[in-house]
């Protein structure tokens, strides 16, 4: 009895140095936001701070831009979580088969994942999209269509595209292990019966990967719901790429309103707490089911 | 049939069922056009890793033509270029804070996901919980009072203050990945271990790390990766003498003349260490994703 409360003891001392970062780190930010939130604050005119009540979530909730950012930050995230699980499917079923240089090719294919993002919006930026010297206005002459102004008259769509292609990898790989963990008997048993390669796998190992995939969304949708990165590098927030993460940024760096961004902030967090509890929801159902949590 | 792979074991062997030979070769002529499928698709892919490479190491005249110019004379002179405009600091700034953070994380991380995964913890539900949702909280709710308190402090443009903040932002993966890979270990080798009357230390040092050891480099690769390419913070929190690549490499941007040249160069040297580690390490790194994310 003793010996099981000394071992408890440990477990607690070892378990409380990370809480305690944690907490430190992420949640005193957490409520500093908050109380910020309830002050006017402008910091070009410090002189008239002081609490407001709820007059900063009135003016977030009636100017627009929050609700605008909040379905930008949605079609953003979402079209790129769609098109890289998609993408990525794709790709999984491609490099599970055996073929010549299967390892070069995945090495190839998980590179973008690896790839600096800010490194990765700005040669997407230049290089690639640019009007007049990109690549891609150079393929779509080739084929006799007119060049396209990606950058600046389809920001949104250059955002997702840049995400798709970084995080296409990942969620390649992810498929994969799902795509490799399918039983084997099950698969040759499939064979044996005359089930074709189509058939097999939309019977067999579409069901078997749809935790993988529903994994690969959830964790592609929370990294996704904070872009930043190629916004700010790429089409500053210029048509419909404005997502909350970068409403906030503008509001408190450049527009200095520290209680307003605050409750940009808070409300963010509002909406990221609804998606994630959906999301832990799931992911720990995955857990309890495999038994993991009651060892 | 032979195939060495490099990195994940391939454990799908499907031998097809003795078939007539007409039906064989069109399999084969099947297989053949959809490994060249493949490895289009592949290319297609890896083509803006492979340009920016490639457009590194044009002079700068030859960078942004139309056509694109696909035989220039190669260079090494934007390379010294890159160098010649100090960037040597940004890149050592971003190995301290990457390394810092990264042994920092795994520090605080294997004690805390050992007492979540060996060690009997009650309510193991509730530390994890809540470990993780600091990850799912958008780290720009919580920037402007961490903007506000290290200006206060003058923390601001200190390599060791971004270290900190990113100890908070990879500590949650880092627990989660590490429970997954800790879950695995033998009970019973740990419970011999007890029984032997080993203590703590002996029971962490010499019988869990030795097996987990490929776990806690997988851990520390994706940390690794995260705080090398983190540009929120960066870039928010940092000027000049703390500045680290990512945001540095906008600077490149010239809008008076040609830059495309140097702008890759400088892009590829900020994700070498990163790509050429992925690469390396790819086993652990699909280990640590798959792992982090399925179980």
């Amino acid at each position: 009895m003793t010996a099981g409360r000394r071992s408890l003891a440990i477990s607690r001392a070892l378990l409380w140095p990370a809480l305690i970062v944690a907490i430190l780190l992420t949640q005193i930010p957490l409520v500093a936001t908050l109380y910020y939130s309830f002050q006017e604050w402008n910091l070009l005119r410090p002189g008239q701070r002081g609490f407001v009540g709820f007059d900063n979530y009135a003016k977030v909730l009636s100017n627009g831009s929050f609700l605008s950012s909040l379905g930008n930050t949605v079609l953003v995230t979402g079209s790129a979580v769609v098109g890289a699980t998609l993408l990525g499917l794709l790709f999984a079923v491609l490099l599970d088969r055996k073929f010549v240089g299967q390892s070069v090719a995945r090495t190839l294919m998980i590179t973008p994942f690896l790839v600096m993002p800010a490194a990765a919006a700005l040669i997407w930026k230049w290089s690639i999209l640019d009007f007049t010297y990109g690549m891609a206005n150079w393929g779509l002459s080739l084929v006799g269509l007119p060049p396209v102004a990606w950058n600046t008259e389809l920001p949104a769509a250059t955002v997702i595209m840049v995400l798709i292609w970084q995080y296409t990898p990942f969620a390649m790989l992810i498929l994969l292990a799902g795509l490799q963990s399918q039983p084997r008997e099950v698969l040759e048993a499939a064979g044996v019966d005359g089930a074709g390669p189509f058939r097999t796998f939309t019977w067999i190992t579409l069901p078997h990967l749809r935790q993988y995939v529903e994994i690969t969304v959830l964790l592609a949708t929370i990294l996704l719901l904070q872009v930043f990165d190629p916004v700010a590098i790429m089409t500053n927030g210029t048509g419909g790429s404005k997502t909350l993460s970068y409403l906030l940024y503008e509001r408190a760096f450049i527009g200095l309103e520290v209680g307003e961004a605050a409750a940009y902030g808070v409300m963010t967090v509002i909406v990221t707490i609804i998606v994630a509890m959906v999301a832990l929801r799931t992911l720990f159902k995955v857990f309890s089911e495999e038994g993991l949590m009651n060892r | 049939m032979t195939t060495t792979t490099l990195g994940m074991p391939v454990t799908t062997t499907r031998k097809a069922p003795v078939r007539k030979p007409a039906r064989w070769a069109s399999r084969r002529v099947r297989g053949i056009a959809l490994t060249v499928v493949t490895w289009i698709a592949v290319l297609a892919f890896f083509f803006p890793v492979v340009w920016m490479v490639f457009t590194a190491f044009k002079p700068e005249s030859q960078a942004a033509t139309l056509p694109p110019t696909f035989a220039p004379d190669l260079t090494l002179d934007r390379f010294q270029a890159v160098f010649d405009r100090g960037m040597l600091p940004y890149l050592i700034n971003s190995a301290s804070a990457s390394l810092g953070s990264t042994l920092l994380v795994l520090a605080l991380a294997i004690p805390a996901a050992y007492a979540l995964s060996v060690r009997p913890v009650k309510n193991v539900r509730d530390p994890l919980f809540f470990l993780i949702s600091t990850k799912f909280m958008p780290v720009a709710a919580s920037i402007i009072p961490v903007y506000m308190l290290l200006q206060a402090v003058g923390g601001l443009d200190n390599i060791t203050w971004l270290t900190i903040l990113y100890v908070g932002v990879n500590l949650p993966i880092a627990v989660w990945m590490m429970r997954s890979f800790l879950a695995e270990v033998p009970r019973e080798i740990i419970e011999a271990a007890q029984i032997d009357g080993a203590g703590l230390r002996t029971e962490i040092f010499r019988v869990v790390l030795p097996i987990v050891l490929p776990g806690i480099a997988a851990a520390g690769l994706i940390c690794f990766i995260f705080a090398w390419n983190e540009f929120f913070l960066a870039n928010l929190l940092t000027t000049q003498v703390a500045r680290t690549t990512p945001p540095v490499l906008g600077s490149f941007v010239d809008g008076r003349g040609q830059f495309l040249s140097v702008l890759s160069a400088a892009s590829t040297i900020a994700i070498v260490p990163v790509v050429i580690a992925g690469w390396v390490a790819q086993k652990q790194l699909v280990r640590g994703l798959a792992m982090g994310a399925i179980k």
